[in-house]
Order: structure tokens, then C-alpha cells, then sequence
């Protein structure tokens, strides 16, 4: 069993930097995971039974190498497709961990070209840097698996067929391709925030080595103090699989040198300027750690960010905002007001349900608790979820 | 890579809408001259035939073994395609640069890029 866990872990935690050197390598996205999925595979049978090589990335690329110069040896008109013109010998042994380069940069901008419609853009990052499995992504989006998988057979083909460059954007394209880059870093780790914690700490990697390619974007440092900061807190959201409200939270167990990190971050932005969607987030995600919090102002900078980014989820933020300031009237009719967005997210019944409790209106809390479970997929959400019903019947 | 890049002019002002065309200050209309004279001069490029304008074409269908004929274009006539060059480029980054200096893109037409499938 703990063999089995090192081997999934392994996984989530190579499969975008094992993927990104094979599309490099082999300039072709669809072989590149082919190759990669084979060698996984491969280490899925072996690992358990023989243990886990001393260096698992540089087995599995060198593993997915090798079988994708087999495929292409068998398959000559591969051959003429993919950059090796002259294949090159298998590499009999393994390669040094130190001369794989961390193409994942090249590769998250690759996924994020504008070229490709941004559903697919995200799915795409998700399911190759994110090692997200077509199911989970389809989930996340609330899409049924099937058009998932449709969008990401279909953006792989464009990529190929169109030419789009397996490269970090020059100088005078950067800007333009950032905001969708963010965008799915951002989501990537919301991913993770749900509990899969290693989503969270990839997207702060990726996050952090966004911040070093471009040290002047506000909207990059402001990013990575909103995930800094939210990601410090981790730790305290979850006990015993279950769902932690912050104002529960046991603030001993948030990373304090994380958040002053965030808030360096946060600081660093507001130096550069701009009143940008991630900037206002992240500002947001530090009054919400100060202690006592100021819900007045955390409700006004929820109404701005919604005004910016038109997301009725900022507004159920907001709409939560207002009843922790006082008024829980006002904010149970604003997430009223939002059923005909957000009828599929359980976020807006299990907040309907909260503020009806607080109401004192019970068989209403109750109801739409229920309709909240009804849609929810993650495991530490519903017992959550379950926990508020059983204080309703107590 | 080698992309067929395809001009639709929309609403973009050309010699073949005189009155349009008329409002374009000298220097503009020279402008599109040159930028036009520029990309059939940049390495890569192949520039395409001039084709008539798009009232000028005729739609062919066959139904039931039967030509059918119509008058215009396949798409409307604002949608019709103004003109066409290949361009060999290093992949789409390159030929987005490229069509983002075709005049009809910045005057409220488009250019589409159209990979061409190599054997």
C-alpha cells in the first residue's frame, strides 16, 4: 500500500516535467504523451514489485524515449512528421536527472497560445502540466468527459497542424500570451486548494517561475501572492478529511513565513502598478488572514473584483462578504440573485444553506444543503457538507 | 510550415469601393500600397494572383448529377475572400506577425491562417 502511494505521488509529481521534456525532445505533443503514458504505465507494473529507481524522472524519460524512437523506427512516416530526422540511437542507459532541462515553461505557454480557444487552452495545461485526468478536468469545468476529451484530442491536433511553437513567447509577444497563462495557473491551483495539495504547491512552482521570467508584470506577482497566501492556510483547512471554514481554522497551523512571503509578493505588485483582477484577489486573500477581519472592506473589494472580472462567483463571495459584516438578509438575496449562473456549483446551495440557517429558516437551510450534496464531487466538501445538515437536526 | 493566408476585407476600404476608398486621406492610401508591396517582398512569402472582386464570381453545385449555378460567392459577399498568399514560415507565431500587417486586418477586415498539409 505505501508502495503503491510513492508510485501515484510519483506521478502527479513528474508527469508534467517528464511530458515537457518529450515534447522537446520529440517536437510532437501526441507522440511525446503516448510515450510518456507507456513509460508511466510501465513503472505502474514494475515500481511496487522491484521498488522505485533511485532517479523515477530520469527512468521515466528515458523509458518513454526509448519507446517512442521504437515507435518511430516502426513507423516511417511518424518519422517524417517529428523533428528527429535521423532517429537516434535508444540510449541504452539512464539519463542524468541534471541534463533533463525543465521544459515546463515552453510548455504551458505552448498549451496557453492564443490560437487555441481558451476552454481547450486550460484543458490542455491541466491535463499535461497539471497531470489532471480528463475526468477530473471535465468535473472542474462541469462539462460531461466525453466533450472533454473531444476538446483535448482537438486542441493537440491544432497544435500540430497549425504549427504552434513549443516555446517561452519573445519579449514583444510575452505580454499577450500572459493573462491566459495566468489564468490557468490560477486554475490549476484551485485544483489543488480543493485538497490535492501537490496541484497547489505545481501551480506556486510554475507561479514562482513566472515571477523570475517576468520580474515587471504586476498581474504575475500578484498571482503569487494570492496562491502564497491562500496555499499558507492549507495545513488548517482540512481536519480529518474535512472541510475547514477559516473562521475555525487553528491559526497554528498556517505558515506564517509563507504569507509574509505573499504579502512580500503582494507588495512587490502594488509597486508595479495596475489594479488587476489577481492583484485585488491577493490583497483580499491578506485581510482575510488579519485578525480581527474587516468584513466591510473585504465586501467592497469583492464588489470590485466582480465589477472587473463579471464572475458571479466573486459575487457569492461578495454575497458572503455582506452577511459576515452584518447583513444576512441582503446577503442571501444577492446569492439568490445568482441561481440562474450558478445552479450546477454547489458553493451557491451550500452558502444558500448557511445563510437560511442563520435565518433561522431550517426546512429551507435543509433543503438546499441537500441540493448542494447532491452536486458535489470532492470527498472532504460533502462531509463537510454532511456536518452542517447534522447540526441543522440537532 | 507553409500557410495559405487568406484576406477577407470585411469592411476594410479598398480601390474597388471607390467612396470608402475616397475618405482614406493620400498618405493612408499609399499606406496600404506599401504594406501590401512589403509583405510580397518578405522572405517566405508567395504572393497570390489578384482575383476580381467578389460580385464578379460564380457558385457551381451539382444535385442529383445536375449543375446548379449561382451568382456571387460561396459566402456572402463581405465574407467573400478579397485575396490570398503562401508564406513559408518557422510556425504560427511567425505567420500571425505576418497577417497582423495586412492592412485588411487593421481596416475591419481579417486575415485567416490556413496551414497547408505537407506530405
Amino acid at each position: 500500500m505505501v508502495g503503491t502511494t510513492s508510485v501515484e505521488q510519483t506521478f502527479r509529481d513528474e508527469w508534467g516535467r517528464v511530458l515537457a521534456a518529450l515534447i522537446g525532445f520529440l517536437g510532437d505533443f501526441q507522440l511525446a504523451e503516448e510515450a510518456a503514458q507507456e513509460a508511466f504505465a510501465i513503472a505502474a507494473e514494475r515500481w511496487p514489485r522491484e521498488g522505485t529507481p533511485e532517479s523515477p524522472r530520469a527512468w521515466l524519460v528515458t523509458t518513454a524515449r526509448n519507446r517512442a524512437i521504437d515507435r518511430i523506427r516502426r513507423d516511417r512516416t511518424l518519422a517524417a512528421k517529428v523533428r528527429l530526422l535521423e532517429v537516434p540511437e535508444t540510449v541504452e542507459e539512464e539519463v542524468d536527472e541534471t541534463t533533463i532541462p525543465d521544459e515546463r515553461l515552453e510548455l504551458v505557454f505552448t498549451c496557453c497560445h492564443p490560437a487555441l480557444a481558451l476552454d481547450a487552452q486550460v484543458a490542455l495545461t491541466l491535463r499535461t502540466l497539471g497531470g489532471l485526468s480528463t475526468e477530473e478536468i471535465a468535473r472542474a469545468f462541469l462539462v460531461p468527459t466525453d466533450t472533454m476529451a473531444k476538446r483535448l484530442v482537438r486542441a493537440k491536433g491544432k497544435i500540430r497542424a497549425a504549427g504552434i511553437p513549443f516555446r517561452v513567447p519573445p519579449d514583444h509577444l510575452l505580454p499577450d500570451r500572459l493573462a491566459a497563462v495566468l489564468a490557468v495557473v490560477y486554475l490549476i491551483f484551485n485544483e489543488g486548494y480543493g485538497g490535492r495539495g501537490e496541484l497547489a504547491a505545481e501551480a506556486i512552482r510554475l507561479g514562482r517561475a513566472l515571477a523570475e521570467l517576468m520580474p515587471d508584470e504586476p498581474e504575475v506577482h500578484g498571482l503569487l501572492a494570492l496562491m502564497l497566501v491562500n496555499d499558507a492556510r492549507r495545513d488548517a483547512r482540512f481536519a480529518e478529511g474535512t472541510v475547514v471554514l477559516l473562521s475555525d481554522q487553528d491559526r497554528s497551523l498556517w505558515d506564517f513565513d509563507q504569507i509574509a512571503e505573499g504579502r512580500a509578493a503582494l507588495d512587490r505588485a502594488l509597486a508595479l502598478g495596475g489594479r488587476h483582477p489577481y492583484l485585488v484577489q491577493a490583497a483580499l486573500a491578506v485581510l482575510h488572514v488579519e485578525e480581527p477581519q474587516d468584513w466591510l472592506q473585504i465586501a467592497a473589494l469583492y464588489g470590485e473584483l466582480a465589477r472587473l472580472t463579471e464572475s458571479p462567483v466573486v459575487r457569492l463571495n461578495e454575497a458572503v462578504a455582506i452577511a459576515e459584516a452584518g447583513d444576512v438578509e441582503r446577503g442571501l438575496a444577492l446569492a439568490d440573485s445568482l441561481g440562474p449562473d450558478l445552479d450546477r456549483y454547489h458553493y451557491l446551495h451550500a452558502t444558500r444553506g448557511e445563510l437560511l440557517r442563520r435565518l433561522g429558516r431550517a426546512a429551507d437551510a435543509r433543503a438546499a444543503y441537500e441540493h448542494a450534496l447532491e452536486l458535489v464531487h470532492s470527498e472532504a466538501e460533502r462531509s463537510l457538507l454532511q456536518q452542517r445538515l447534522g447540526m441543522l437536526e440537532g | 510550415m507553409k500557410y495559405l493566408m487568406l484576406i477577407h476585407q470585411g469592411t476594410a476600404p479598398t480601390p474597388r469601393t471607390p467612396e470608402e476608398w475616397a475618405r482614406l486621406s493620400e498618405d493612408e492610401q499609399k499606406a496600404v500600397y506599401a504594406d501590401y508591396q512589403a509583405i510580397n517582398q518578405t522572405p517566405g512569402v508567395t504572393p497570390g494572383l489578384q482575383l476580381d472582386s467578389p460580385e464578379t464570381a460564380t457558385t457551381v453545385r451539382v444535385e442529383d448529377a445536375k449543375t446548379l449555378t449561382t451568382d456571387g460567392p460561396f459566402v456572402a459577399v463581405k465574407e467573400a475572400l478579397g485575396g490570398y498568399f503562401l508564406l513559408e514560415a518557422d510556425d504560427l507565431d511567425a505567420a500571425i506577425e505576418l497577417a497582423a500587417r495586412v492592412p485588411a486586418a487593421r481596416m475591419g477586415g481579417a486575415v485567416e491562417v490556413r496551414p497547408i498539409v505537407e506530405w
